[in-house]
């Protein structure tokens, strides 16, 4: 047995753990009867629906029909640069405010990109800070937090 | 008959000045995003949904509508001037289209993509409102088993008609309504997979799942193609089509306006699954068939004509069943929900002056968007000149501070970061996201009607099978199943999503 397409072998992988951890969570909340349904009935059963088509998925990708493909390389800076980008800007909007989380969140995640300039990330920064600061601060009225805590009084 | 006079309170309420108003926003973003390349209707309407807020209910979905429909006539302007589809609807467009610009006709396919889209919007427009009553009187003869078996048939569709592997794609489905059960049970109180996390309580966030798996993951898979091919931007000619141009794109628009309007309301259906069978329509058909690829103006008339109808056509079953049929129209559910309307045949009668309202702007917005794209495409065209490395940045900002406003808190900004991993990872292994999206919303719903079906029936499953209309529509979705696992079936299928890569 050879596995011919590894996005499907990856991806009946996936289908299987994330069914088994939905139906063995379930079968901690109450089943109760198909009449009177508990809250684990009805996630105990799609859980385990959801393991089978996994298994499906991943006997076929040892047939002989399936077609050969790999998984496609993962791009851990891309990943790194995109999704710290974000979560830096969770981690500074309450603590250094929105006009700071904003611009490093721009600058950040700009160095993903392979024609990165300082100059322009820079001008990308800050028009996009007095853009969304003049819509959704002033315009739209929605609350942020807004300078540094250090600087509120 | 009250067409005409629920159409008059459609058009009375469309026509006040804040309606008219976020109608052209609601164009102007729709064009802006079918322009742009590498931003899509579905995480645009995920990233203004919490903007939204603050707007009344009628605004709201109006502007939501014309991104939409918008992103429709935008989405064709860069694929015949640049050959890349800013929308995958617009995908069959660039074929005919960018051939039409390289031999000096750029400016005919434009006046035909528009003009195409727009009798499109027009009878897409009347074909909904005249569909819209009957169906939701069907709608009141529905129990819980019939819903349950809708619903059951709505996403065996939409995968059917809509993706690339079966199994795979039921799969998504299936982890969509799983995690659409995140929360607080309605029925017990008791908290699911919550993990004594209290912002867990309500459910992961609606807009949080959206913009991680359609925006975040979608960037990530952007910046890491390599060697962009960034074409060869056709200079703008005159629009004027002769008079054989003329007589070779009307009945093209007829038959994809017609495709368009069918496909649309169909599970599953949509933009892009329209305009993908008005060309294989035009190209099978047309005399002139062996100018297809080369710059048949049949290829552009065709699917942009059915790609708009769709559009909007497909807000049919939202509107009458409460069912979304595609992912984009699943986004329009959250909007009703935040605004607390519950979408289904109740929304026609308790809320007429939105529902008709609705209908009406998407006709205001088709004159908006043929007077934006025809006349003033040049300020479009320059916008294709933003390259993608200022965009990007731009639609992380407007993600992070959207879903920072839903809740006002952070935590869902690192659940959308969280989603864009789990994107990512679904991109590399081909498992496609729209489908999540619908079982997601759909989650909820089909527990309670299952719940609520079996109750009645003391726990007889038999329920779904003896109820003759929840029978005709399993029945319907296990003939889709058979019918796609066909052999002959399943090869033409299989070349149709070949095409499409």
């Amino acid at each position: 047995m050879k596995i011919r397409n590894q996005r499907d072998f990856g991806a009946g992988i996936m289908y299987m753990v994330i069914g088994l951890f939905f139906a063995i969570l379930a079968t901690q909340y109450p089943m109760g009867t198909a009449a009177k349904m508990g809250p684990g009935y009805f996630p105990f059963f799609l859980g385990i629906l959801m393991f089978l088509l996994g298994v499906l998925v991943l006997l076929q990708s040892f047939s002989a029909k399936a077609a050969i493909e790999s998984i496609p390389k993962f791009n851990w800076r891309i990943i790194a640069q995109i999704t710290g980008s974000v979560v830096l800007y969770g981690l500074l909007l309450p603590r250094l405010g929105f006009l700071v989380a904003v611009v490093v969140l721009v600058l950040v995640s700009a160095s993903a990109s392979k024609e990165f300039t300082w100059k322009g990330s820079l001008i990308n920064a800050g028009f996009l800070v007095a853009f969304t600061y003049s819509v959704f601060v002033l315009g739209l009225k929605l609350q942020f937090p807004l300078l540094p805590v250090f600087l509120q009084q | 008959m009250d067409l005409f006079a629920n159409l008059g309170l459609g058009f009375e309420t469309a026509f006040t000045l804040q309606n008219l108003l976020y109608c052209l926003i609601g164009c102007i973003l729709g064009t802006l995003i079918g322009v742009l390349p590498g931003l899509g209707p579905i995480a645009t309407i995920a990233m203004l949904l919490p903007a939204t807020y603050a707007l009344p209910p009628i605004a709201a979905l109006i502007m939501l509508a014309g991104i939409y429909y918008g992103s429709q006539y935008g989405g064709s302007t860069t694929a015949i001037l640049l050959n890349i589809p800013g929308e995958t609807s617009s995908v069959v467009t660039a074929i005919d289209g960018y051939q039409m610009a390289r031999n000096g006709r750029a400016g005919v396919a434009l006046f035909t993509a528009g003009m195409g889209s727009f009798f499109a919007g027009c009878v897409a427009t009347l074909v909904l409102a005249a569909f819209a009553a009957p169906l939701s009187q069907l709608a009141f003869k529905f129990g819980p088993a019939e819903y349950f078996s809708l619903m059951v048939l709505g996403l065996i569709g939409a995968v059917v008609l809509a993706s690339g592997s079966l199994i795979k794609a039921i799969g998504m489905i299936i982890l969509g309504l799983l995690m659409g059960l995140i929360g607080t049970d309605v029925n017990s109180g008791v908290s699911r997979y919550a993990f004594d996390i209290p912002e867990l309580s309500d459910g992961i966030g609606f807009v949080a799942v959206a913009m991680g798996v359609f925006g975040f993951a979608e960037i990530m898979g952007n910046l890491e193609k390599t060697g962009e091919d960034e074409g060869f931007l056709n200079k703008l000619t005159s629009m004027m089509p002769t008079k054989t141009d003329v007589k070779r794109m009307i009945p093209s628009i007829l038959r994809g306006t017609t495709i368009g309007s069918i496909l649309g309301i169909l599970p599953g259906g949509g933009a892009a699954l329209a305009a993908f069978g008005a060309y294989s329509v035009e190209k099978k058909s047309s005399k002139y068939s062996h100018e297809f690829g080369k710059g048949a103006i049949e290829g552009v008339a065709g699917p942009e004509a059915a790609n708009n109808a769709a559009a909007q056509t497909s807000f049919i079953p939202l509107l009458t069943l409460g069912i979304p049929p595609n992912a984009v129209m699943a986004l329009m559910v959250g909007a009703m929900t935040i605004h607390n309307i519950q979408p289904g045949p109740q929304v026609m009668t308790s809320n007429p002056a939105l529902f008709w309202g609705l209908i009406a702007s998407m006709w205001i917005g088709n004159v908006m968007l043929i007077l934006l794209n025809l006349p003033l495409i040049g300020i479009w065209v320059k916008l294709l000149k933003i390259p993608y490395r200022f965009l990007y940045p731009a639609i992380l900002v407007f993600c992070c501070i959207g879903v920072y406003t839903v809740n006002n808190t952070v935590f869902d900004v690192y659940v959308t970061a969280g989603f864009g991993l789990i994107g990512y990872l679904f991109f590399k292994l081909g498992c496609e996201p729209p489908p999540l999206l619908l079982g997601f919303v759909l989650g909820p719903m089909m527990e309670e009607n299952f719940r609520r079906a079996l109750l009645l029936s003391r726990g007889d499953f038999t329920t779904f099978l003896t109820r003759p209309l929840s029978l005709g529509l399993l029945i319907a979705a296990a003939l889709l199943v058979v019918i796609v696992a066909l052999p002959a079936v399943k090869k033409t299928r299989e070349e149709a999503f070949a095409e499409e890569d």
